[in-house]
């Protein structure tokens, strides 16, 4: 989030602390807040938990990582949610067992898992790119644009399941999604390192290196930065653009592909918001609304942030409609202290 | 009653890196049109700024109707009857013409609710009072930019004003719209406003003023009546500056021709039409011009950034057919853009990223990935050989000084190694020692070969740099002067060569 926090004054300890506290408020407080729960209550520091975190946390992440470069060039993609929805749905309608009861498409045989997500993430990405096409050739701005298809995908979504619930998947994909590394074979024993972490990471260093070393990462950047200067500099924003809204759906598809399996069954409604929680897990990440700012690592911990926060409330008994409140709090205050700690800079 | 309605003295206004005002003075008597001249970049617009409010000057005093007064803002000038009609309008084209009037001080009923009758009516018999023949209700919009500029000038008649500055007030009118304001103006003076008239314009200023007073480069020279000047005598005291050697030697003669541009014409009618030109291998040519003679315009339409009727751009023999910046660079044209806030610099990003963006292309592995090692060394080469001054490479570009950030912008063009490079206002907000950095590397870059085409607003600096200058006027091409032969009387009577 903020790189030269570590370089400033290695006076002492204190003065480290003080500083990295004063560049990230938040994760130190809910750090603090972290130790309190896991000393006081029961099974808060253990595989299970973690493993929940975790799974929880992948999907978040990658949503999150989807519409990073929409908000990195000063965009939005409120369709974000809705496309992890009609994902879930098109997951679900190609992956039942062809034994399941009220089966979709009673005729389709069973198809490969892995066929399935290639069909799933070509879909995902024709929609992104319908994004993209309405915002870098229409000029629709982008909140507009993705307020109109989020609509579309939503009734979409609804008209091919019939506004029905998808289950009854096959086994092997269940246990894909759900399974884990080195999973222990006695009862109560470790749970191994499930597969969503692990795709999760992958996907991170990809992006990592989307962003740091191509073309197209130094082009988004410059983008957000000054989109005129950009153009004058020879970028094809247009074209830059239509790739990082397809991204952006492809990712989306990816994490659907996983919700449903992960939830046991997919419908229409699935997913919904989740575009405002991968917003609010950027921009707590240190991404900048204003565009040209965001990591790799501060979507990684604004998502986690995020999660560990519902966890925690969780764990402290809170009443869960107080839960939306606290989290709606922390996202402004987060922001709020984020953009004190930039005008402090200038 | 004293002398003078309004008197400025001793007047000096520094912002970073430029002293706009040097101890610069105005007195203006009651019911009489004071013009204002100077060169661009002689401190006019500023010192009516800092009348009106809107910036605050560092020393001097301001004396009004006799007192001393603190201007603290355009309000308070308001309030005290002085009005401005700026060079850059700023209207709200999407609400009425009686909103615009109005803004900020709109006829209230019961304190809280906009008293809209009121305001309508009055608005009425403002246009009405200035001769314009508008529906106060019609939106701003639907009027051209001639027809709001006569609203604006309404809106500052309407304050009830003792004072009225017009700051370039003509500039887009027709012959017939000057003639309106111009009757407006007389009126205005029999009724004892004090009038700052500011133009560029010789004819308007004989004819319309009183007096004239004359700056250059924030200073004051002097104020005549005007019955006892001449056009000839204006220019000179507005240039008149001594030429020391600020400019690096030319080493190089200009080879043969390799740029051409031919017939070209905006799609916009009063932008610029029918230009012709042509610029030699490891040629400077100038580009002289005063404020809305679409210098810029050309460029950026050259560049790709405006689109063109007709016209074609011949370089070494081959048309090029340019739609947008990528092309104009895929065929070895660079832009130093005028605007380096708006256009230029990507301000979030490290000096690294900002020299390299152009030039990405080269440094491709495989197609995708990006050799990071050759980009640094590109960029270590452009900080040490434009001697950049910055803590790392990594420094945000937005919190160096101007000077830098222009050199980091032409690093971005250099790391293309273009032939042609088109520089607007290379030196702008600049200070004196940067500049002479770039006066050479602009040198440097002529003598390697390559064609430069400058723009600006200096004349000095135009005749120092320049092998050739051409001189443009409202859009057209009015002439070109060879390099040794230009001075600033010879490019000021082109520039001003109006249809």
């Amino acid at each position: 989030m903020s790189k030269e926090i570590n370089t400033l004054e290695k006076k002492s300890l204190f003065a480290g602390f003080w500083n990295y506290f004063k560049g990230n408020p938040i994760v130190v407080m809910l750090t603090v807040v972290c130790l309190f729960v896991g000393f006081t209550r029961e099974n808060f520091f253990s595989w299970n938990n973690f493993n929940n975190l975790a799974g929880n946390t992948a999907i978040r992440f990658l949503i999150a990582l989807g519409v990073s470069g929409c908000l990195i060039t000063k965009g939005t993609d409120l369709s974000a949610g809705r496309q992890v929805g009609l994902a879930t749905c098109l997951t679900g309608a190609l992956i039942q067992r062809s034994d399941a009861i009220g089966k979709l498409f009673p005729d389709l045989p069973e198809i490969n898992m892995f066929v399935v997500l290639g069909i799933v993430l070509i879909v995902g990405a024709a929609i992104g790119i319908i994004n993209g096409l309405i915002i870098s050739i229409l000029n629709v701005p982008p909140f507009i644009a993705t307020l109109g298809t989020q609509t579309i995908i939503y009734g979409s979504a609804l008209i091919f399941t019939n506004a029905q619930p998808v289950g009854s998947f096959q086994r092997a994909y269940s246990k894909f999604v759900n399974g884990a590394f080195f999973k222990s074979s006695e009862a109560g024993g470790f749970p191994g390192i499930s597969y969503l972490l692990i795709i999760a990471v992958i996907v991170g260093i990809f992006f990592w290196f989307l962003y740091n070393k191509t073309r197209h990462g130094k082009y988004m950047y410059a983008i957000g930065g000054n989109e005129n200067a950009a153009e004058v500099s020879g970028v094809n924003t247009k074209k830059s653009k239509m790739l990082i809204y397809m991204t952006a759906g492809i990712m989306y598809a990816l994490a659907g592909y996983l919700l449903a399996g992960k939830a046991g069954g997919a419908n229409a409604g699935l997913g919904t918001g989740y575009e405002l929680e991968a917003i609010a897990g950027c921009t707590i990440g240190g991404v900048s609304t204003t565009g040209g700012i965001g990591t790799v690592g501060g979507i990684l911990v604004g998502v986690l942030v995020f999660e560990l926060l519902k966890i925690v409330l969780q764990f402290l008994n809170v009443d869960p409609n107080l839960n939306y409140i606290v989290q709606g709090l922390v996202i402004v205050v987060a922001v709020a202290l984020d953009i004190r700690k930039n005008l402090a800079k200038k | 009653m004293p002398e003078y309605r309004l008197e400025m003295r001793d007047i000096c206004k520094s912002f970073p890196g430029v002293k706009a005002l040097d101890h610069a003075q105005l007195k203006l008597r009651p019911g009489t049109v004071h013009a204002l001249m100077g060169e661009n970049g002689a401190g006019k617009s500023t010192l009516m700024k800092c009348m009106f409010g809107i910036y605050h000057m560092d020393e001097g005093e301001v004396i009004y109707e006799g007192d001393k007064v603190q201007i603290r803002g355009p309000l308070d000038a308001l309030n005290r009857g002085i009005a401005m009609v700026h060079q850059e309008l700023q209207p709200i084209p999407e609400r009425s013409i009686g909103e615009n009037i109005y803004l900020g001080r709109y006829p209230l009923k019961g304190g809280f609710f906009v008293d809209h009758e009121k305001m309508y009516a009055d608005a009425a018999r403002v246009l009405e009072d200035v001769h314009l023949d508008f529906d106060p209700r019609a939106k701003l919009g639907t009027l051209s930019v001639s027809q709001m500029q006569l609203v604006e000038i309404a809106k500052a008649v309407s304050a009830d004003c003792k004072v009225l500055i017009l700051d370039e007030p003509t500039s887009s009118l027709t012959a017939a719209e000057v003639e309106a304001l111009f009757t407006i103006v007389n009126e205005l003076r029999e009724k004892g406003v004090s009038i700052v008239y500011i133009s560029h314009k010789m004819d308007e200023i004989l004819r319309i003023s009183d007096e004239v007073t004359i700056m250059r480069d924030g200073q004051y020279i002097g104020t005549w009546e005007a019955k006892e000047l001449t056009t000839d005598f204006i220019i000179t005291k507005m240039v008149g500056r001594e030429l020391s050697n600020l400019y690096p030697p030319r080493e190089n003669v200009p080879g043969e021709v390799v740029f051409e541009v031919e017939d070209f014409t905006s799609i916009n009618p009063r932008s610029f039409r029918h230009v012709n030109f042509n610029v030699r291998k490891g040629e400077i040519l100038g580009v002289a011009g005063l404020v809305g003679a679409q210098r810029t315009e050309l460029m950026e339409g050259l560049f790709g950034l405006r689109s063109h009727t007709s016209g074609t751009i011949t370089y070494k023999g081959k048309t090029l057919n340019i739609k947008r910046p990528k092309d104009a660079i895929d065929s070895g044209i660079a832009m130093l853009t005028e605007d380096r806030r708006a256009t230029g610099i990507l301000g979030v990003l490290s000096i690294a990223d900002n020299i390299s963006i152009a030039s990405l292309n080269q440094y491709l592995v495989g197609g995708i990935m990006l050799d990071n090692k050759k980009i640094e060394q590109l960029v270590q080469d452009n900080v040490a050989k434009m001697s950049i001054k910055a803590p790392s490479s990594k420094t945000l570009i937005q919190s160096l000084s101007g000077g830098n950030q222009q050199k980091v912008l032409i690093g971005r063009w250099l790391a293309n190694d273009p032939d042609v490079l088109i520089l607007d206002e290379p030196t702008r907000g600049i200070d004196v020692g940067a500049k002479y950095e770039i006066y050479c590397l602009i040198a440097e870059l002529a003598a390697q070969g390559k064609s430069i085409i400058m723009i600006s607003s200096e004349m000095a600096e135009l005749i120092g740099m320049s092998d050739r200058v051409m001189v443009m006027c409202d859009g057209r091409v009015t002439g070109f002067i060879d390099g040794k032969d230009a001075d600033q009387e010879n490019i000021m009577a082109l520039a001003t060569q109006f249809e």
